[in-house]
């Protein structure tokens, strides 16, 4: 199954053309931008965060077990 | 077993995006960050089942997102963020205007069905294409599409967006939240 060619936006996943959905009127291009953005502000506002201490022991100490079976374990910080 | 550091690094670099979508789907930090650990324990465990040279971002969301709907089967959103958690992890502390701004459209994006919210963050702001959506929440492209455009035009009534102008100053939004106004 095909997606549709998109009229030329390329920055922009949301910018597909809406039709009209039960009663409510088509939005607009430019709404669907601003909708994009706000959405965007929220998501990124976390992931800018990056990522929190817990995640990276978490990955070395599974790291690290897993690398035991193995001989020399080069992992030896801290 | 693949113990590739690789894909640990892999892994570790998906927590962040990880990590936006958990909260938008729980709108609870500590929930969310619970269900990412839960999420790269799974991952780790059933690393073979990774097909290397795939996708890894879309394997891992869609171990959370499986992870999350079983949950959510039980909890409802019992513990949505009353007491704030949410705004107070927020890394910005944008002015006010900006602050309710963001607030409103954040609590609008909390009161979309969840099949809709999911497949608006997916594909919005996650960056994934429809297909690679399509195959996180295990259904149709078409499917995806609908709900995206269902998605926005609902938040459109929720935030009474009439015109652009109503959406408010998104050149003061911008600026604070690209990180520009450093205080």
């Amino acid at each position: 199954m095909r997606e549709r060619k998109q009229p030329s936006q390329p920055d922009e996943n949301m910018s597909v053309t809406t039709r009209p959905v039960g009663s409510g009127p088509a939005l607009n291009r430019d709404i669907q931008t601003k909708i994009g953005q706000q959405l965007r502000a929220v998501y990124d506002d976390i992931v800018d965060q990056g990522v929190p201490d817990r995640f990276v022991d978490l990955l070395r100490d599974l790291d690290r077990e897993a690398f035991k079976m193995e001989p020399g374990d080069k992992d030896s910080a801290e | 077993m693949n113990r590739d550091p690789a894909v640990r690094d892999a892994m570790l670099a998906a927590v962040p995006s990880l990590r936006a979508f958990a909260i938008s789907l729980s709108a609870n930090i500590d929930r969310a960050d619970d269900l990412v650990q839960e999420t790269l324990l799974r991952a780790w465990a059933n690393i073979d089942s990774f097909e290397p040279g795939t996708n890894m971002s879309a394997w891992l969301f869609t171990i959370l997102r499986n992870l999350f709907r079983s949950e959510y089967r039980k909890r409802r959103r019992e513990v949505a963020d009353s007491d704030g958690s949410y705004a107070d992890s927020m890394r910005t502390q944008p002015e006010q205007s900006s602050r309710v701004e963001f607030e409103e459209f954040r609590e609008a994006l909390a009161k979309l069905p969840e099949d809709q919210r999911e497949a608006l963050i997916l594909v919005g702001a996650s960056g994934f294409s429809y297909e690679e959506t399509a195959q996180i929440c295990g259904c149709a492209i078409g499917t995806i599409k609908s709900r995206v455009n269902r998605a926005r035009t609902r938040l459109a009534e929720l935030l009474s967006i009439e015109s652009i102008e109503d959406l408010g100053p998104d050149r003061e939004l911008r600026a604070v939240f690209s990180g520009g106004t450093g205080r």
